[in-house]
């Protein structure tokens, strides 16, 4: 049913006009007096000190490259979850053995100590 | 009446064409309903969180606009919207004016697979609920986006905390949806409602109970919501990913936090709680029920909805925040295996035919 997702695509362009819309009619109706003290990075009311884009952990790499792995066995098990009837015993074997593998490394993961934090 | 119309219609452009202008002027209009009713619905959720709130802390809450302090949603979109819009001298211009579009949108356009009562969604598509996941993960790209672009610590740190918490709780969550996946086989949330109308249970939350816990923790932290609002820690970054944005582009993230928290509610209600239906040992408790029209059940649909609205405001004012570590500690550690728990334990219950 392709034309279902006509639906979708007229609902995302609404939204978007919607959203835009009231940013570009409320430009109309605001003040707008801009300062140098005004468009200061807020910083509790001090000068502001340093970079704003600081260095930052590694973990946060870390996080996101587990996420890629782990999502993407999360979309595999979508479409095995959804036919699960269909398929039978041999395909739940399968999935499970693809699971175990997973939490292999899902284990190896905890013991690098990739969840770690301080 | 729509045939003289469209007969009307086909006399000036031919008949497929016709037939898809109606199409669309329908879809159109369904789209209107929806927005304008889940804009109130949003304005009212934070009226009703500040009430809610309140009495949880012997306050009143709003009083002093309207009676009752009902039209306080309003004064406050009226004043957001007359503020003047700061745009920060360091901030990365045209990353900072489309985060809050990207973030609103994408919260917005989720709400066009979401079926209310019995055939009403703007799109019935039959993959619904990924669709719905892939949705809430373009929000991240708002908060990201918006933590880079404003040039200041606060929005930096807000983002970068934000996006690591979305994605590790997405996974747990992708997950404890497959379990329902599985007992309904199917994608779609309508077919996923009916599939549980026709379980014995009724709600699936009673089978899948793991599942409906995973599911409901993860909600939390999707929604950058106490108790793990980590991102928007008013005591230590105080307002996280947009601390730098003020006025309409303020309340558009606003807008769009509260959307998810509708969102996240529509799919706890649709996937764990029957959607619009009740358990069909109520209905043939009671047969005069289902001789009532379809667009009533929009009404049980809404009521479970506002359930876990009022989880979301009670939860707030009870818990504490949590630390980071514990936060990914959560996640991780315990969301995680257990949701892996649940996919195998559904799968070995259904091959066995229990479920």
């Amino acid at each position: 049913m392709p034309s279902e997702y006509l639906g979708v695509l007229i609902f995302l362009m609404v939204a978007t006009a919607f959203s835009i819309g009231a940013l570009v009619l409320g430009e109309f109706f605001r003040l707008r007096r801009p300062y140098a003290e005004k468009l200061m990075p807020y910083e509790s009311g001090n000068i502001p000190v340093g970079e704003p884009h600081m260095r930052f952990s590694v973990k946060f790499y870390i996080i996101a490259m587990l996420f890629v792995v782990f999502d993407v066995e999360a979309v595999f098990l979508y479409p095995w979850a959804v036919v699960f009837d269909k398929i039978g015993l041999y395909a739940f074997v399968e999935m499970v053995i693809f699971i175990v593998i997973l939490f292999v490394g899902y284990i190896y993961a905890w013991r690098k100590e990739a969840f770690v934090w301080d | 009446m729509i045939s003289s119309v469209t007969s009307f219609l086909a006399s000036f452009v031919g008949e497929p064409m016709a037939d898809m202008i109606l199409n669309i002027v329908i879809i159109l209009i369904k789209v209107a309903v929806v927005i304008v009713g889940t804009l109130l619905h949003v304005a009212y959720a934070t009226y009703w969180e500040r009430k809610v709130i309140g009495h949880m802390q012997l306050r009143l809450g709003p009083r002093e606009v309207g009676p009752f302090g009902l039209l306080q949603p309003f004064a406050d979109g009226v004043k957001l919207f007359f503020k003047e819009d700061i745009i920060p001298a360091d901030a990365d211009k045209p990353i900072f004016y489309l985060a809050p579009v990207i973030f609103f949108t994408s919260a917005l356009t989720s709400l066009s697979v979401l079926p209310f009562f019995d055939g009403f969604a703007v799109a019935n598509i039959n993959v619904g609920l990924l669709f719905l996941l892939a949705m809430s993960s373009l929000g991240a790209y708002g908060i990201v986006m918006s933590g880079w672009s404003a040039g200041s610590k606060y929005s930096f740190l807000g983002g970068l905390r934000s996006a690591s918490q979305v994605i590790s709780y997405e996974i747990a969550m992708g997950l404890s949806l497959v379990g329902v996946m599985i007992m309904a086989g199917s994608l779609n949330l309508t077919e996923i409602v009916r599939a549980q109308y026709n379980y014995p249970t009724g709600f699936y939350a009673i089978p899948q109970i793991l599942g409906f816990f995973v599911f409901f923790v993860a909600m939390f932290a999707e929604t950058n919501r106490l108790p793990f609002d980590l991102p928007e820690a008013e005591s230590e970054l105080v307002a996280g990913y947009f601390t730098e944005y003020s006025g309409f582009r303020f309340a558009m993230f606003f807008l769009g936090e509260y959307t998810g928290m509708l969102i996240m509610s529509s799919i706890g209600t649709v996937c764990f709680l029957g959607g619009w239906t009740l358990p069909k040992f109520v209905m043939e408790a009671l047969p005069f029920l289902s001789e009532l029209p379809n667009f009533v059940w929009i009404v049980v649909f809404l009521a479970k909805v506002y359930v876990f609205m009022f989880l979301f405001y009670w939860v707030r004012a009870t818990l504490p925040r949590y630390r980071y570590d514990q936060l990914m500690n959560i996640g991780w550690k315990l969301l995680i295996p257990l949701a892996l728990v649940n996919v195998v334990f559904s799968g070995t219950l259904k091959i066995m035919g229990w479920f």
